[in-house]
């Protein structure tokens, strides 16, 4: 039983990483029809963003949230240069213009910064465990874990309570719809991509957090696991993806508990098979969406 | 030259030469048309003849086009929806096109989005839901949950939100149960009483002469015919052509 609570607690904490990077997807597809396959560079953006600001002498609380404006900047950036442009455009033009600026952030990360790993210095006090009825949790995982609540709580009233997100939701259903009621459509994509950027930032200070390095493919695995997780989930359904995030980490956490070790190495092509599953079920995904995506 | 003691409003909106292509369909191939402060101006046609593009272009919907739009004496032909907005014109769209997954208030909350203060939307708000009181019985409801009669009235209050001077209408009785469309033809009256000016496309070319003061007829991308609806209503062409005499 308490081998079963620490799987649970490992779970929770991978599928919520997973939750949040494929909630920043889903974000910005629900309301450009963009994938957006540069979101694992904001995540490594984030890292490199936490390792600097610590070089400079900022103090490791402040640096977290620098590290995570890093990765927003960089994702209205990248919204401001590349893809406004192609605004509209199919969804294949957008497919490789995401290619594009996900390859130039990474060659940019490689000859500016560095191609190998850099180590980031976690603080000791949090690489230990608290010991909770019983359970030894990692603080790390446990932070993870109320950071991620927290993410969803906040996104959820921000959707639900504000102007521009209740614009946001609006224009994943009809955006041309919303130009009509006098709101700013670059301000709905900007805060579109800002969220994403924030959701990715938080992921990625999170994974660095529990690696201790970042390099310049960091971003790479991660958003490979979040984009399976935001299919799962019905692309571009907020609820899908976070959905789709966490059965893929609790299915990886316990297929990597209780798999017999002969069939360890297979651990990923069980969790696809899962997802072949899931679509065989359900082609539009679990919680799909009904709309199209116009601009 | 006589003098009228009832000269004529001055022209809110005077669209020129607007031309529209999609690839390489031209669907509107040189639109001339003006409408009048405070009236409620017609635009028939069969299907296809390029009213939805002209009035999606007027809007701003259409961003490749040609040709002027002058709203209250400015060109807005460059303009982005959100803009012309702003300026005091906007449209109820074909089809309604409202947001399945958000609630009746969450529309007219969003509807109200161009208003600078918290306190105007409110009013507006408030005097919406005094106009349509369906809506307020039923202001938490998912709008995709509403009928096709209600989503229209939700339309036509979510566009009123922003307070328009002009208000574009596409087709706000297609299909919807006999009572409804006299409801939403009373509704259109007692929207211009109030002093809004409306260009109305419409199916229901009788209904539409009844309430409106001019009408421009299209076919296949031009205007073929124009004229007061008392004109048009009498025109063999019209009643040849759509009032089934
Ligand atoms: N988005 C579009 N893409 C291509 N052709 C279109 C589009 N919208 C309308 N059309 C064409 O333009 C012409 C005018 O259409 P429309 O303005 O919708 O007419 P109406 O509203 O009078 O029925 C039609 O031939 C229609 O097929
Ligand atoms: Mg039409």
């Amino acid at each position: 039983m308490d081998m079963f609570l620490q799987q649970l607690v490992n779970a929770l904490s991978l599928g919520g990483t997973y939750a949040l990077l494929a909630l920043g997807l889903a974000v910005v597809f629900s309301i450009m029809g963009l994938i957006n396959f540069a979101h694992g560079e904001l995540m490594t953006a984030a890292g490199y963003g936490l390792i600097f600001s610590l070089l400079l002498g900022v103090p490791f609380a402040l640096a977290l949230p620098a590290a995570v404006v890093v990765a927003i900047l960089l994702a209205v950036l990248m919204e401001r240069v590349a893809f406004r442009s192609v605004r509209g455009a199919s969804g294949t033009t957008l497919l490789l213009t995401s290619f594009a600026v996900s390859a130039i952030i990474r060659v940019l990360f490689q000859n500016f910064i560095s191609a190998r790993p850099m180590a980031v210095r976690i603080p000791m006090a949090l690489s230990g465990t608290i010991e909770i009825a019983g359970l030894h949790l990692g603080i790390i995982q446990a932070i993870s874990i109320l950071v991620t609540i927290a993410m969803l709580v906040g996104l959820n009233l921000f959707l639900h309570r504000t102007v521009l997100g209740r614009a946001m939701r609006a224009a994943a259903e009809d955006f041309a719809i919303v130009r009509l009621m006098g709101i700013r459509a670059n301000a709905v994509v900007a805060t579109a991509f800002a969220i994403s950027g924030l959701l990715a930032g938080v992921a990625g200070v999170l994974w660095v957090a529990q690696r201790g390095s970042v390099d310049p493919l960091m971003g790479f695995l991660p958003v490979l696991k979040a984009f399976i997780a935001a299919i799962i989930g019905g692309l571009g359904s907020l609820s899908g993806a976070v959905a789709g995030g966490f059965l893929l980490g609790f299915t990886e956490v316990f297929l990597q508990a209780f798999l017999p070790e002969s069939l360890l190495s297979y651990r990923d092509a069980f969790a696809i098979i899962l997802v072949i599953a899931v679509l065989l079920y359900a082609p539009q995904g679990l919680l799909a969406r009904r709309t199209v995506v116009k601009l | 030259m006589l003098l009228s003691l009832n000269p004529l409003p001055e022209a809110i909106l005077d669209v020129r030469g607007l031309k529209v292509a999609y690839g390489p369909v031209e669907a509107l191939k040189g639109i001339d048309l003006s409408v009048r402060k405070g009236q409620i101006v017609t635009l028939l046609g069969a299907n296809g003849a390029g009213k939805s593009s002209t009035l999606n272009a007027i809007v701003g919907l259409i961003g490749k086009k040609a040709g002027n739009i002058l709203f209250k004496g400015r060109d807005v032909a460059s303009l982005s929806p959100e803009r012309i907005v702003r300026m005091g014109m906007t449209l109820t769209p074909e089809g309604r096109r409202i947001f399945p997954s958000l609630s009746v208030d969450e529309h007219l909350l969003l509807g109200g989005a161009a208003h600078s203060s918290r306190s105007s939307i409110r009013e507006v708000r408030e005097d919406m839901l005094e106009r349509f009181p369906i809506l307020r019985e039923r202001l938490h409801q998912k709008a995709g949950s509403l009928s096709g009669g209600e989503q229209q009235m939700l339309a036509i209050a979510r566009s009123m939100m922003s307070s328009p001077e002009l208000l574009l209408m596409d087709e706000p009785s297609l299909g919807l149960a006999p009572q409804v469309v006299d409801l939403i033809f009373d509704l259109i009256i007692g929207l211009r009483d109030r002093g809004l000016t409306i260009l109305l496309v419409e199916q229901n070319v009788s209904l539409s002469l009844e309430v409106a003061d001019y009408g421009y007829v299209m076919a296949n991308g031009r205007i073929v015919l124009s004229g007061t609806a008392d004109e048009l209503r009498n025109s063999t062409e019209v009643q040849g052509a759509y009032l089934g005499a």
